[in-house]
């Protein structure tokens, strides 16, 4: 059992085709308290879409299936619950916005409609009054309320994110998994909901699971970071350890790849290689064919999480001092 | 939307008039010719020849046309060559059994049909879904005057619980309209299910699972709105084969209605009854797809935008 508010413990989750078992979240381990901000990075495929919705229980089955783990929320654990208990759960204490904001709004509802209906399945209301909510929470987030009876498709790629935010809000949950909340929309866009989301998250004190790619969203908007990489968090540390003293050799290699305002340079420098193919991840640290200080127990071990510093631990064995560190060369 | 109501009924002309076009250009190239068929074979050739000029038969083609859409403007589709009674009246006596046994066989098609799909969609790569998948196929294969001969065997001649001709009460209308709408529903069946499968990978509908709906209602509120679009073009399309399709159906179970007056009328050359079942026939399933746009409108507001 655990007391926290979120505990993904040894969670593994694969997706089973015929062309062969995509191994999609391999043994994750992360907490989260209750009012905080974690940010889930990592490249596409990484895994993290695909952690977020196993903690919905929204896996696609078949062909997903969570194989093995466990997680907690608020000390219970969400894979006992039955459909009718998640449910209640769902849109209610946990709920997600997703990544792309043209498809997530069903097309021939209104978005009024759409907000109102997650406020009359989780919250005692008549429709009525649900209706009147649904058009605050429009305002909540910056559409006018009278828009309410207007169908998505006439609204703009940033207000149609707008009204997924309201919908994710609607029953000020206690958890927001946001998914790539601002990768589809214009960077001038990006800017206003994220301020949004983090102003909203205050106002209801909401502690929220980012996932993204960018690790700029990441600084401004999170408490705490994991870095995901091939269905492992690689690194897992507050924002001001991972961002002053980056230990995993892909995190290190993920700040080596954006390129410095100051400095003059004629090629970028990203990670060497490729992330692997997830139905054939190598063997031992999966990231050590692309790593610069592997050696062979790199290939053969995999690495158990090690605590560098409170709240900063990495699954490398250049901190069990199993493995040598190399000088870089430049 | 008014507009483009309008619109649509004023492309029910050109509709109209290429259709008449077609069929009296095909009744004027088959052969036999309706003055000798009027007056028999034995008739003297002055007199067919006389027959000939009176019923206009020796204007040009063209001419021909002019004058019988102009009468038809002013309601006179003309008279039958075999009973020279108004064919107009003709049709008219005879269109409600076969609008009625389209209609028939369309509600079946859908009740069974809708249901059918979304349950083999919901239960996809299950038995259910396999049994459905198997049952539709057969339905679509399965040639209409066959599958009537065999209802009419099984549940006429063997059981005895149903009448396997005429039109008098309802109970005579169930089997035909069970053989006409069998391979609709099967259509139906299988575009429900396809078009279901669609839309339930969406993610408007994980949108929706993520809020906390059970899953009844994604099925039936969320999804099947927008899977129903697609279903209810080929539910317009079908009732045109119905109407049309009912020919096999009126024949084999002698069904008083508009198919089989057409059959006889081929035979007969008696081209004015054969263009006016066309032009009735024409002119409901024009009437039928252009209530199937206008519903579109109720189902996706995307397109309900568009008409305004």
């Amino acid at each position: 059992m655990s007391n926290e508010f979120l505990k993904i413990e040894n969670l593994h989750i694969h997706y089973v085709t015929q062309e062969g078992t995509v191994k999609a979240v391999n043994g994750i381990n992360l907490e989260l308290e209750k009012g905080e901000s974690l940010g889930l990075v990592g490249e596409t495929g990484a895994g993290k879409t695909t952690t977020a919705l196993g903690v919905l229980r929204l896996i696609p089955d078949p062909p997903g299936k969570i194989i093995d783990g466990n997680i907690y929320f608020e000390g219970k654990d969400v894979l006992d619950l039955t459909e009718e208990e998640m449910r209640k759960i769902r849109g209610n204490k946990v709920s997600m916005i997703f990544q792309d904001p043209m498809t997530s709004l069903n097309p021939v509802m209104t978005v009024g409609e759409q907000i109102a209906e997650v406020i009359e399945i989780h919250e005692d209301v008549t429709s009525a009054e649900a209706k009147e909510k649904s058009k605050e929470m429009l305002e909540l987030v910056g559409i006018a309320g009278n828009r309410s009876n207007e169908y998505p498709h006439q609204f703009s790629g940033g207000m149609k994110q707008r009204v997924v935010i309201a919908i994710a809000l609607a029953c000020s949950p206690e958890l927001l998994i946001a998914d790539e909340p601002t990768t589809a929309l214009d960077v001038t866009i990006q800017a206003q909901v994220l301020d949004l989301m983090k102003n909203l998250k205050e106002e209801f004190n909401t502690a929220m699971l980012l996932i993204t790619h960018d690790l700029g969203v990441v600084a401004e908007a999170c408490d705490k970071v994991a870095i995901m990489y091939a269905g492992e968090i690689v690194e897992f540390a507050t924002i001001e350890n991972l961002f002053t003293d980056p230990k995993h050799p892909y995190t290190v290699g993920l700040f080596g790849s954006i390129p410095n305002l100051e400095e003059e340079v004629d090629r970028l420098n990203p990670i060497k290689g490729l992330m692997p193919d997830p139905t054939e991840l190598p063997s031992g640290c999966k990231f050590h064919p692309r790593c610069p200080h592997a050696e062979a127990i790199c290939a053969e071990k995999q690495p158990g999480d090690t605590d560098v510093k409170e709240n900063h631990r990495v699954r490398c064995f250049l901190y069990t001092g199993e493995v040598e560190r190399k000088e870089e060369e430049k | 939307m008014h507009k483009y109501v309008l619109r649509r009924l004023l492309l029910l002309i050109p509709v109209v008039l290429g259709v008449t076009f077609l069929v009296f250009g095909i009744m004027h190239l088959t052969p036999g010719d309706p003055a000798k068929l009027k007056l028999g074979e034995m008739a003297p050739p002055e007199q067919v020849e006389a027959m000939r000029e009176e019923m206009g038969l020796n204007d040009p083609f063209l001419i021909q046309y002019a004058k019988y859409v102009g009468n038809a403007l002013k309601g006179d589709f003309g008279r039958s060559y075999s009973t020279n009674r108004e064919v107009f009246d003709e049709v008219m006596s005879r269109f409600p059994a076969t609008l009625k046994l389209a209609v028939t066989a369309s509600i079946i098609s859908i009740l069974i049909g809708i249901p059918a799909g979304i349950i083999s969609a919901t239960k996809q790569y299950t038995l259910t879904d396999s049994v459905t998948m198997v049952l539709a196929l057969i339905g679509v294969s399965m040639p209409v005057f066959w599958l009537g001969l065999m209802l009419i065997l099984l549940f006429s001649v063997n059981l005895g619980w149903l009448p396997s001709s005429g039109s008098q009460t309802l109970k005579h209308l169930i089997l035909p309209a069970v053989t006409l709408g069998l391979s609709s529903t099967a259509i139906i069946t299988r575009m429900t299910r396809s078009s279901m499968l669609e839309v339930i990978r969406q993610d408007y509908i994980r949108t929706a699972r993520a809020k906390g709906v059970s899953e009844r209602v994604v099925i039936n509120k969320h999804a099947l709105k927008n899977a129903l679009i697609p279903v209810v073009t080929v539910i317009g399309l079908q009732f045109g084969n119905l109407l049309g399709g009912a020919v096999l159906t009126e024949s084999v179970f002698s069904w008083p209605g508009v198919g089989r007056l057409m059959v006889e009328a081929i035979r007969q050359k008696d081209t004015p009854t054969v263009l006016a079942s066309i032009v009735f026939i024409s002119v409901t399933f024009s009437i039928v797809n252009l209530c199937v746009d206008i519903l579109y409108a109720f189902l996706d507001p995307r397109i309900k935008s568009q008409y305004e």
